[in-house]
Protein backbone atom coordinates (compact mmCIF):
# COMPACT_ATOMS: atom_id res chain seq x y z
CA UNK A 1 0.00 0.00 0.00
CA UNK A 2 1.70 3.49 -1.55
CA UNK A 3 0.29 6.17 1.11
CA UNK A 4 -0.81 9.32 -1.09
CA UNK A 5 -1.70 12.72 0.67
CA UNK A 6 -2.53 14.76 -2.77
CA UNK A 7 -4.36 12.21 -4.42
CA UNK A 8 -8.28 13.70 -4.99
CA UNK A 9 -9.89 10.76 -2.67
CA UNK A 10 -6.21 9.26 -1.35
CA UNK A 11 -8.19 5.79 -2.92
CA UNK A 12 -6.76 4.33 -6.42
CA UNK A 13 -10.28 3.00 -7.52
CA UNK A 14 -12.15 5.54 -6.11
CA UNK A 15 -9.81 7.96 -7.83
CA UNK A 16 -10.08 6.03 -11.30
CA UNK A 17 -13.76 5.49 -10.96
CA UNK A 18 -14.25 9.88 -10.33
CA UNK A 19 -11.82 10.28 -13.68
CA UNK A 20 -14.36 7.59 -15.91
CA UNK A 21 -17.45 9.19 -14.86
CA UNK A 22 -16.71 12.49 -15.07
CA UNK A 23 -15.78 11.57 -18.32
CA UNK A 24 -19.06 10.13 -19.39
CA UNK A 25 -20.40 13.46 -18.44
CA UNK A 26 -17.79 15.54 -20.38
CA UNK A 27 -18.68 13.10 -23.21
CA UNK A 28 -22.81 13.59 -22.68
CA UNK A 29 -22.59 17.44 -22.57
CA UNK A 30 -20.10 17.57 -25.67
CA UNK A 31 -22.83 15.67 -27.54
CA UNK A 32 -25.46 17.64 -26.23
CA UNK A 33 -23.73 20.88 -27.45
CA UNK A 34 -22.60 19.77 -30.88
CA UNK A 35 -26.11 18.65 -31.00
CA UNK A 36 -27.35 22.27 -30.12
CA UNK A 37 -25.34 23.71 -32.89
CA UNK A 38 -26.07 21.23 -35.38
CA UNK A 39 -29.93 21.48 -34.89
CA UNK A 40 -30.18 24.98 -34.71
CA UNK A 41 -30.87 26.55 -38.00
CA UNK A 42 -29.67 30.21 -36.48
CA UNK A 43 -27.02 29.99 -34.42
CA UNK A 44 -26.70 33.60 -33.27
CA UNK A 45 -26.12 35.32 -29.56
CA UNK A 46 -30.22 34.90 -29.23
CA UNK A 47 -29.80 31.67 -29.46
CA UNK A 48 -27.41 30.57 -27.10
CA UNK A 49 -29.05 32.99 -24.68
CA UNK A 50 -32.20 31.13 -24.91
CA UNK A 51 -30.29 27.69 -24.60
CA UNK A 52 -28.84 29.05 -21.68
CA UNK A 53 -31.78 30.77 -19.61
CA UNK A 54 -32.90 27.28 -19.00
CA UNK A 55 -32.11 25.90 -15.09
CA UNK A 56 -31.16 22.57 -16.71
CA UNK A 57 -28.92 23.56 -18.95
CA UNK A 58 -27.59 25.77 -16.34
CA UNK A 59 -27.50 22.91 -13.99
CA UNK A 60 -26.08 20.61 -16.59
CA UNK A 61 -23.18 23.34 -17.41
CA UNK A 62 -21.82 23.31 -14.08
CA UNK A 63 -22.17 19.18 -13.63
CA UNK A 64 -19.70 19.18 -16.64
CA UNK A 65 -17.59 22.63 -15.34
CA UNK A 66 -17.49 20.64 -11.82
CA UNK A 67 -16.43 17.12 -13.77
CA UNK A 68 -13.95 18.88 -15.69
CA UNK A 69 -12.24 20.12 -12.38
CA UNK A 70 -12.50 16.17 -11.47
CA UNK A 71 -10.97 15.28 -14.77
CA UNK A 72 -8.54 17.46 -14.79
CA UNK A 73 -7.43 17.29 -11.14
CA UNK A 74 -7.00 13.46 -11.21
CA UNK A 75 -4.62 13.53 -14.78
CA UNK A 76 -2.43 16.56 -13.87
CA UNK A 77 -1.79 14.93 -10.28
CA UNK A 78 -1.05 11.44 -12.65
CA UNK A 79 1.35 13.61 -14.79
CA UNK A 80 3.07 15.72 -12.20
CA UNK A 81 3.97 12.60 -9.70
CA UNK A 82 4.94 10.70 -13.23
CA UNK A 83 7.63 13.57 -13.86
CA UNK A 84 7.87 15.80 -11.45
CA UNK A 85 10.76 14.11 -8.86
CA UNK A 86 11.34 16.59 -6.50
CA UNK A 87 8.61 17.00 -3.61
CA UNK A 88 8.97 20.64 -3.24
CA UNK A 89 8.07 21.14 -7.07
CA UNK A 90 5.59 18.84 -7.33
CA UNK A 91 3.83 20.27 -4.66
CA UNK A 92 4.03 24.23 -6.18
CA UNK A 93 2.89 22.91 -9.23
CA UNK A 94 -0.19 20.81 -7.80
CA UNK A 95 -1.03 24.41 -5.79
CA UNK A 96 -0.99 26.24 -9.21
CA UNK A 97 -3.14 23.36 -11.04
CA UNK A 98 -6.28 23.64 -8.15
CA UNK A 99 -5.68 27.49 -7.78
CA UNK A 100 -6.58 27.26 -12.16
CA UNK A 101 -9.09 24.68 -11.45
CA UNK A 102 -10.66 26.33 -9.02
CA UNK A 103 -10.66 29.93 -10.47
CA UNK A 104 -11.74 28.38 -13.98
CA UNK A 105 -14.98 26.74 -11.91
CA UNK A 106 -15.61 29.72 -10.71
CA UNK A 107 -15.41 31.88 -13.42
CA UNK A 108 -17.87 28.91 -15.74
CA UNK A 109 -20.10 29.76 -12.91
CA UNK A 110 -20.43 33.41 -13.11
CA UNK A 111 -20.57 33.05 -16.82
CA UNK A 112 -23.62 30.65 -16.66
CA UNK A 113 -25.37 32.53 -13.59
CA UNK A 114 -25.26 36.10 -15.38
CA UNK A 115 -27.53 34.62 -18.35
CA UNK B 1 35.98 -26.35 -50.91
CA UNK B 2 35.56 -24.09 -47.59
CA UNK B 3 32.37 -23.45 -46.13
CA UNK B 4 30.85 -19.63 -47.04
CA UNK B 5 30.80 -17.96 -44.31
CA UNK B 6 29.24 -14.36 -43.20
CA UNK B 7 29.86 -11.53 -40.96
CA UNK B 8 27.34 -10.46 -38.17
CA UNK B 9 27.61 -7.08 -36.40
CA UNK B 10 26.84 -6.24 -33.26
CA UNK B 11 26.84 -2.89 -31.01
CA UNK B 12 27.07 -3.56 -27.05
CA UNK B 13 26.44 -1.49 -24.13
CA UNK B 14 29.73 -1.47 -22.37
CA UNK B 15 29.69 0.12 -18.92
CA UNK B 16 31.67 -0.86 -15.69
CA UNK B 17 30.73 1.84 -12.89
CA UNK B 18 33.74 0.93 -11.20
CA UNK B 19 36.49 2.43 -13.84
CA UNK B 20 33.80 4.20 -16.58
CA UNK B 21 32.51 7.90 -16.83
CA UNK B 22 30.19 6.92 -18.84
CA UNK B 23 28.47 3.93 -20.67
CA UNK B 24 29.48 3.17 -24.40
CA UNK B 25 28.78 1.06 -27.33
CA UNK B 26 31.17 -1.45 -28.00
CA UNK B 27 31.15 -2.98 -32.06
CA UNK B 28 31.89 -6.69 -32.38
CA UNK B 29 31.44 -8.97 -35.31
CA UNK B 30 31.07 -12.35 -35.65
CA UNK B 31 32.27 -15.11 -37.91
CA UNK B 32 29.32 -17.56 -38.83
CA UNK B 33 29.04 -19.97 -41.49
CA UNK B 34 26.49 -18.60 -44.08
CA UNK B 35 23.91 -21.20 -43.72
CA UNK B 36 24.05 -20.92 -39.93
CA UNK B 37 21.58 -19.81 -38.01
CA UNK B 38 21.21 -19.51 -33.85
CA UNK B 39 20.24 -18.29 -31.12
CA UNK B 40 21.45 -14.77 -29.71
CA UNK B 41 22.47 -16.23 -26.70
CA UNK B 42 24.74 -18.62 -28.36
CA UNK B 43 26.23 -15.61 -30.53
CA UNK B 44 26.48 -13.36 -27.01
CA UNK B 45 28.53 -16.71 -25.80
CA UNK B 46 31.31 -16.58 -28.83
CA UNK B 47 31.59 -12.87 -28.35
CA UNK B 48 32.54 -13.33 -24.90
CA UNK B 49 35.06 -15.79 -26.17
CA UNK B 50 36.75 -13.68 -27.63
CA UNK B 51 36.72 -11.00 -25.37
CA UNK B 52 35.72 -12.08 -21.37
CA UNK B 53 35.38 -8.61 -20.09
CA UNK B 54 31.57 -8.49 -21.33
CA UNK B 55 28.88 -9.04 -18.93
CA UNK B 56 25.93 -10.85 -18.70
CA UNK B 57 23.78 -13.36 -17.02
CA UNK B 58 22.31 -16.32 -18.44
CA UNK B 59 21.62 -19.68 -17.12
CA UNK B 60 19.11 -22.64 -18.52
CA UNK B 61 19.32 -21.51 -22.71
CA UNK B 62 15.67 -22.17 -23.21
CA UNK B 63 13.64 -19.56 -22.27
CA UNK B 64 13.03 -20.53 -18.47
CA UNK B 65 15.00 -19.58 -16.20
CA UNK B 66 14.71 -15.47 -17.25
CA UNK B 67 17.96 -14.69 -16.87
CA UNK B 68 18.83 -12.77 -19.80
CA UNK B 69 16.46 -10.40 -20.29
CA UNK B 70 17.88 -7.87 -22.21
CA UNK B 71 17.18 -4.94 -24.48
CA UNK B 72 17.84 -6.09 -28.30
CA UNK B 73 17.61 -3.59 -30.98
CA UNK B 74 15.21 -1.74 -28.69
CA UNK B 75 12.99 -4.00 -27.83
CA UNK B 76 13.10 -6.20 -24.18
CA UNK B 77 13.31 -9.92 -24.65
CA UNK B 78 15.22 -13.26 -24.21
CA UNK B 79 18.23 -13.41 -26.25
CA UNK B 80 17.92 -17.20 -25.62
CA UNK B 81 15.12 -17.90 -27.56
CA UNK B 82 15.91 -14.98 -30.36
CA UNK B 83 16.69 -15.86 -33.20
CA UNK B 84 19.80 -14.63 -34.85
CA UNK B 85 18.62 -14.20 -38.29
CA UNK B 86 15.46 -12.36 -37.00
CA UNK B 87 17.49 -9.06 -36.14
CA UNK B 88 18.45 -6.55 -37.90
CA UNK B 89 22.16 -5.72 -38.53
CA UNK B 90 24.22 -4.14 -36.11
CA UNK B 91 22.29 -5.56 -33.70
CA UNK B 92 22.31 -3.12 -30.90
CA UNK B 93 22.17 -4.91 -27.31
CA UNK B 94 21.37 -2.47 -24.58
CA UNK B 95 20.29 -3.59 -20.52
CA UNK B 96 16.60 -4.15 -19.48
CA UNK B 97 16.09 0.32 -19.70
CA UNK B 98 14.91 1.69 -16.16
CA UNK B 99 16.72 -0.48 -13.74
CA UNK B 100 20.58 0.40 -12.27
CA UNK B 101 23.17 -1.32 -14.46
CA UNK B 102 25.55 -3.12 -12.10
CA UNK B 103 28.01 -3.76 -15.49
CA UNK B 104 27.47 -3.92 -19.01
CA UNK B 105 24.21 -6.37 -19.77
CA UNK B 106 23.66 -7.26 -16.25
CA UNK B 107 21.16 -4.82 -13.98
CA UNK B 108 20.67 -4.25 -10.27
CA UNK B 109 16.85 -5.98 -10.03
CA UNK B 110 16.77 -5.41 -6.72
CA UNK B 111 13.32 -3.07 -7.06
CA UNK B 112 11.50 -5.52 -9.37
CA UNK B 113 11.83 -8.17 -6.53
CA UNK B 114 11.09 -6.10 -3.72
CA UNK B 115 7.49 -5.47 -5.64
CA UNK B 116 7.51 -8.94 -6.55
CA UNK B 117 7.50 -9.75 -2.93
CA UNK B 118 5.22 -6.77 -2.36
CA UNK B 119 2.18 -9.02 -3.61
CA UNK B 120 3.01 -11.82 -1.60
CA UNK B 121 3.47 -14.42 -4.38
CA UNK B 122 2.57 -17.69 -2.20
CA UNK B 123 -0.61 -19.40 -1.16
CA UNK B 124 -2.04 -18.27 1.80
CA UNK B 125 -4.83 -20.28 3.21
CA UNK B 126 -5.93 -19.98 6.81
CA UNK B 127 -7.69 -23.24 6.71
CA UNK B 128 -6.48 -27.08 8.29
CA UNK B 129 -4.37 -28.86 5.49
CA UNK B 130 -6.78 -31.71 4.04
CA UNK B 131 -4.69 -35.23 4.24
CA UNK B 132 -3.16 -34.98 0.71
CA UNK B 133 -3.88 -32.21 -1.21
CA UNK B 134 -5.97 -29.16 -1.51
CA UNK B 135 -8.15 -29.65 -4.64
CA UNK B 136 -9.62 -27.51 -7.44
CA UNK B 137 -12.25 -28.28 -9.84
CA UNK B 138 -10.98 -28.06 -14.22
CA UNK B 139 -12.75 -24.88 -14.09
CA UNK B 140 -11.31 -22.86 -11.02
CA UNK B 141 -7.67 -24.20 -12.33
CA UNK B 142 -7.81 -22.90 -15.68
CA UNK B 143 -8.04 -19.40 -14.33
CA UNK B 144 -4.39 -19.61 -13.98
CA UNK B 145 -3.50 -20.24 -17.07
CA UNK B 146 -1.77 -17.59 -18.64
CA UNK B 147 -0.61 -16.29 -15.06
CA UNK B 148 1.64 -19.37 -13.44
CA UNK B 149 3.51 -19.02 -16.66
CA UNK B 150 5.57 -16.02 -15.85
CA UNK B 151 9.46 -16.85 -15.38
CA UNK B 152 10.00 -13.31 -14.04
CA UNK B 153 12.67 -12.15 -16.63
CA UNK B 154 11.55 -8.71 -16.31
CA UNK B 155 11.02 -7.44 -19.64
CA UNK B 156 7.64 -6.46 -19.21
CA UNK B 157 8.06 -4.37 -16.17
CA UNK B 158 11.63 -2.31 -17.62
CA UNK B 159 9.46 -1.96 -20.50
CA UNK B 160 7.15 -0.64 -18.92
CA UNK B 161 6.86 3.61 -18.49
CA UNK B 162 4.79 3.93 -14.93
CA UNK B 163 7.47 1.27 -13.82
CA UNK B 164 10.60 3.75 -15.38
CA UNK B 165 8.96 6.75 -13.52
CA UNK B 166 7.24 5.28 -10.11
CA UNK B 167 9.36 1.76 -9.64
CA UNK B 168 9.36 2.24 -5.84
CA UNK B 169 5.62 2.73 -5.79
CA UNK B 170 4.13 1.07 -8.84
CA UNK B 171 4.20 -2.83 -8.86
CA UNK B 172 4.37 -3.30 -12.33
CA UNK B 173 3.39 -5.70 -14.85
CA UNK B 174 4.99 -8.90 -14.12
CA UNK B 175 4.52 -8.62 -10.15
CA UNK B 176 0.70 -7.45 -10.61
CA UNK B 177 0.18 -10.72 -12.90
CA UNK B 178 1.67 -12.68 -9.79
CA UNK B 179 -0.51 -10.67 -7.36
CA UNK B 180 -3.71 -11.71 -9.86
CA UNK B 181 -2.51 -15.08 -10.01
CA UNK B 182 -3.25 -15.61 -6.13
CA UNK B 183 -6.13 -13.37 -6.32
CA UNK B 184 -7.77 -16.00 -8.77
CA UNK B 185 -6.79 -19.13 -6.84
CA UNK B 186 -9.92 -21.08 -5.63
CA UNK B 187 -7.17 -22.30 -2.44
CA UNK B 188 -6.12 -18.66 -1.77
CA UNK B 189 -8.31 -17.30 1.10
CA UNK B 190 -6.53 -14.25 1.28
CA UNK B 191 -8.22 -12.35 -1.77
CA UNK B 192 -9.53 -9.09 0.47
CA UNK B 193 -6.83 -8.56 2.06
CA UNK B 194 -4.55 -8.92 -0.90
CA UNK B 195 -7.39 -6.29 -2.92
CA UNK B 196 -6.81 -3.87 0.12
CA UNK B 197 -3.32 -3.85 -0.04
CA UNK B 198 -3.80 -2.85 -3.84
CA UNK B 199 -6.29 0.02 -3.47
CA UNK B 200 -4.09 2.87 -3.37
CA UNK B 201 -3.41 5.47 -6.77
CA UNK B 202 -0.12 3.94 -7.30
CA UNK B 203 0.43 0.16 -7.02
CA UNK B 204 -2.14 -1.05 -9.40
CA UNK B 205 -3.85 2.15 -10.76
CA UNK B 206 -0.68 3.60 -11.60
CA UNK B 207 -1.05 1.54 -15.04
CA UNK B 208 -1.87 3.50 -17.93
CA UNK B 209 -2.67 0.76 -20.32
CA UNK B 210 0.16 1.53 -22.57
CA UNK B 211 0.27 -2.34 -23.04
CA UNK B 212 4.57 -2.59 -24.04
CA UNK B 213 4.49 -5.59 -21.19
CA UNK B 214 2.16 -7.32 -23.51
CA UNK B 215 3.85 -6.59 -26.86
CA UNK B 216 7.82 -7.78 -25.41
CA UNK B 217 6.52 -10.77 -22.68
CA UNK B 218 8.59 -13.92 -24.55
CA UNK B 219 6.04 -16.33 -22.81
CA UNK B 220 3.20 -14.55 -24.68
CA UNK B 221 1.30 -13.51 -20.99
CA UNK B 222 -1.09 -10.60 -21.05
CA UNK B 223 -0.11 -8.81 -18.03
CA UNK B 224 -2.57 -5.89 -18.90
CA UNK B 225 -5.36 -8.51 -19.01
CA UNK B 226 -4.83 -9.40 -15.31
CA UNK B 227 -4.00 -5.43 -14.37
CA UNK B 228 -7.88 -5.32 -16.10
CA UNK B 229 -9.12 -8.14 -13.76
CA UNK B 230 -7.54 -6.75 -10.64
CA UNK B 231 -8.96 -3.66 -11.26
CA UNK B 232 -12.72 -5.60 -11.66
CA UNK B 233 -12.41 -7.30 -8.34
CA UNK B 234 -11.40 -4.25 -6.79
CA UNK B 235 -14.49 -2.60 -7.64
CA UNK B 236 -16.67 -5.70 -6.89
CA UNK B 237 -15.08 -6.24 -3.92
CA UNK B 238 -15.81 -1.59 -3.44
CA UNK B 239 -12.81 -0.52 -2.43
Amino acid sequence: MVRSATSLTGNGVRDWLWQRVSAVILAVYTLFILGFIWFTPQLDYVAWFQLFQGIGVKLFTILAALSLLTHAWVGMWTILTDYVKPAYLRLILEVLVIIALFLYFIVAIAIVWSV
Amino acid sequence: MSEAMRTVKFKIYRFNPEVDIKPTMKDYELTIPDKQDMMLLEAILRIKAMDDSLAFRRSCREGVCGSDGMNINGRNGLACVTLLSALKQPIELRPLPGLPVIRDLVVDMKVFFEQYAKVKPYLINDEPPPAKERLQSPAERKKLDGLYECILCACCSTSCPSFWWNPEKFIGPAGLLQAYRFIADSRDTAKVERLEALTDPFSVFRCRGVMNCVDVCPKGLNPTRAIGHIRSELLAEGN
